[in-house]
């Protein structure tokens, strides 16, 4: 991770065109990875809801976010692919890396346990995703801007649904509220990653590739406190040990994941599918 | 909304009268004539319990249609295929949402309709009683089940109720796209390694005879053929569909290198037709009284869903309670 330097000090022969002169392909295909992964394991573990969520609109509405967050994933990693220039393409990235090489963040990879995990996982993560995306509209790589100003579309009809599910569970029943408050809790130690820099989104920030993390915390604090408090939901405090999934460092839960999904492909070496 | 509006069950009772017969002799000159029955019109008493009972299996089959399928969604084995398996099973799922409201059309509640299936006094396509155990049977049903439901289908888009007949419309476009990527990944496994060929073979195995029953019992013993072809429900008799299945499936295992499990299946060159063996009715009948390989499986795993998700709806329920209270406190 602490190999990424200030982009002027990288400028390599390799990026000849755009952006890749503000920083290295090598770095920009780490970051690119970063997103890509994150939307990919969301995308699966929503796609395991499909035919089993508590109501029929509820299977719909999984399915679409699930849909959307499966085409980000698959943009960005055949993105990735090409930066990597190592000929994988977005399914030798999805299906033949392992647990330690996935750099999701930590929050993507918890478990869907019950419905109230669920959307407040989606909730947590879309309202992250709304300010990343926003920003990286911005982004002086003009493809990743191109695929953040897809994904944003998405992602704030994304956080209308878990949003909207949040505030209904947390002001619904006794029940609801309960299941919902301790989702939170759960979640909320998975959170501090996404807003803590290492030395290669401080370099591609300083490029103008990506944003700041820390720069989109009050946007993302704001738009969560607005669905919390009309949820009547509390913040949990600061948790104490941080998760950081970005770098590879991961819990249990995703080598489970990866495991199903890598099956046939790491059954069957080469087969076409 | 049109759904609930049109619920007056009042409007379509049965009349014992001289009037009850002139209505009954009008819907069917309208029927034969292919107009279009509507929600708000006269119609027999058996000839709506009749819709509400089809439509309410067809939505049934869509739902419980989503697990054999549903299973493969996270094992997909690229994310091209993931994607579509994704997007198809939950067309099944919108597939399921506007027959339950076909069906309310006719003065049917949805949350009675799910009791029945859950209950297991409604029945649901014996066809999703039967095993997914490798990638390749997500292939075989798209491309087998897929194109049965499509022959059965078709002709329900004339169907005399225009709600359904509109509703299968559809539902078709979309069905028929599903058959031929079932036939896709048939194609490409049969074309690949050994293991995926063998793999094929086996789903074709298992679901070549269960698809031929889709079409439901032989015309001598099918219960509900004869006044549903007078009402214009039904076009064509299950064995018409089922030949015109063959006819069209056979060419296409031919065209795949696989070999159709039938030792007495042969192209009957006078009439064009491909003439198979017997069905194994006992078979079909064991499924549909519940003993099929996964009936218990299927009904186990709805009925969880609907249990989890108990709490959501509640809370879902109370919070719309609540913001109506709150808007009509505002009010005030």
């Amino acid at each position: 991770m602490s190999e990424a330097l200030p982009a002027q000090a990288q400028m390599t022969a390799g990026g000849a065109i755009g952006a890749s002169s503000l920083a290295p392909d090598a770095d920009r295909a780490k970051y690119v990875l970063r997103l890509a992964d994150t939307s990919l394991i969301v995308a699966q573990q929503l796609g395991a809801w499909i035919g089993q969520a508590p109501a029929l609109e509820e299977d719909l509405g999984l399915a679409n976010i699930a849909l959307d967050l499966l085409g980000q994933g698959r943009l960005l990693l055949a993105y990735a692919g090409e930066l990597e220039g190592r000929g994988r393409d977005e399914d030798a990235l999805a299906f033949l890396r392992e647990p330690s090489e996935f750099v999701n963040v930590s929050l993507a990879e918890q478990p869907n346990g019950d419905f109230a995990d669920t959307v407040m996982r989606q909730l947590l993560l879309d309202a992250w995703q709304i300010e990343l995306f926003e920003a990286l509209e911005r982004s002086r790589d003009e493809r990743l801007g191109q695929i953040a100003a897809k994904a944003v579309k998405e992602t704030r009809y994304h956080l209308r649904y878990s949003g909207g599910w949040v505030v209904r569970l947390g002001d619904g029943t006794a029940e609801s509220h309960e299941r919902t408050q301790q989702a939170l809790q759960r979640l909320w130690p998975y959170t501090a990653e996404l807003f803590d820099a290492d030395p290669l989104e401080e370099a591609l920030a300083a490029a103008g590739i990506g944003p700041h993390p820390a720069a989109l915390a009050a946007g993302w604090r704001a738009r969560l406190q607005e669905v919390l408090a009309e949820a009547t939901l509390i913040l949990p405090p600061p948790a104490s040990f941080r998760w950081y999934g970005k770098r590879g460092e991961h819990n249990e839960h995703l080598g489970h994941l990866l495991a199903e999904m890598q099956i046939l492909q790491r059954t069957y070496p080469g087969a076409k599918w | 909304m049109y759904a609930q509006a049109l619920d007056q069950p009042e409007g379509h009772r049965e009349c014992a009268s001289a009037d009850g017969a002139a209505l009954e002799a009008r819907f069917l000159s309208r029927v034969a004539s292919e107009q279009k029955v509507e929600p708000k019109d006269w119609m027999p008493e058996r000839y709506r319990r009749t819709l509400i009972r089809q439509i309410s299996q067809h939505a049934h089959s869509e739902i419980v249609g989503m697990l054999p399928e549903g299973n493969w969604i996270t094992r997909a084995p690229s994310l091209k295929r993931k994607a579509i398996l994704m997007a198809k099973v939950q067309d099944e799922g919108g597939h399921g949402a506007y027959l339950y409201a076909a069906a309310e059309t006719l003065g049917a509640a949805r949350e009675d309709l799910i009791e029945q299936l859950l209950s297991g006094a409604a029945k649901y396509s014996s066809i999703f009683n039967y095993p997914t155990p490798t990638w390749a049977d997500v292939g075989a049903i798209g491309w087998l089940v897929d194109g049965a439901a499509i022959m059965n289908q078709i002709p329900l888009c004339r169907c005399s109720y225009g709600p359904y007949a509109r509703a299968m419309v559809r539902i078709c476009k979309e069905e028929s796209f599903h058959q031929r990527q079932g036939f896709e990944i048939m194609l490409t496994l049969a074309r690949g390694t050994p293991e995926q060929r063998r793999m094929a073979q086996e789903a074709l195995n298992r679901w070549w005879w269960p698809s031929l029953m889709m079409f439901g019992p032989g015309d001598a013993d099918s219960k509900h053929t004869a006044d549903s072809v007078r009402w214009k429900i039904k076009r064509f008799t299950n064995d018409e569909l089922r030949q015109k299945f063959v006819d069209f499936t056979v060419p296409q295992a031919q065209f795949l290198g696989l070999k159709v499990p039938d030792p007495e299946l042969r192209l009957d060159e006078a009439s064009g037709h491909y003439r198979f063996g017997a069905i194994d009715w006992a078979e079909f009948n064991e499924v549909l009284r519940g003993n099929g390989p996964c009936n218990r499986e299927r009904l186990a795993a709805r009925r969880e869903a609907h249990e989890s998700g108990r709490w959501v709806r509640e809370a879902a329920a109370a919070y719309a309670e609540k913001q109506r209270a709150r808007t009509s406190a505002a009010a005030a």
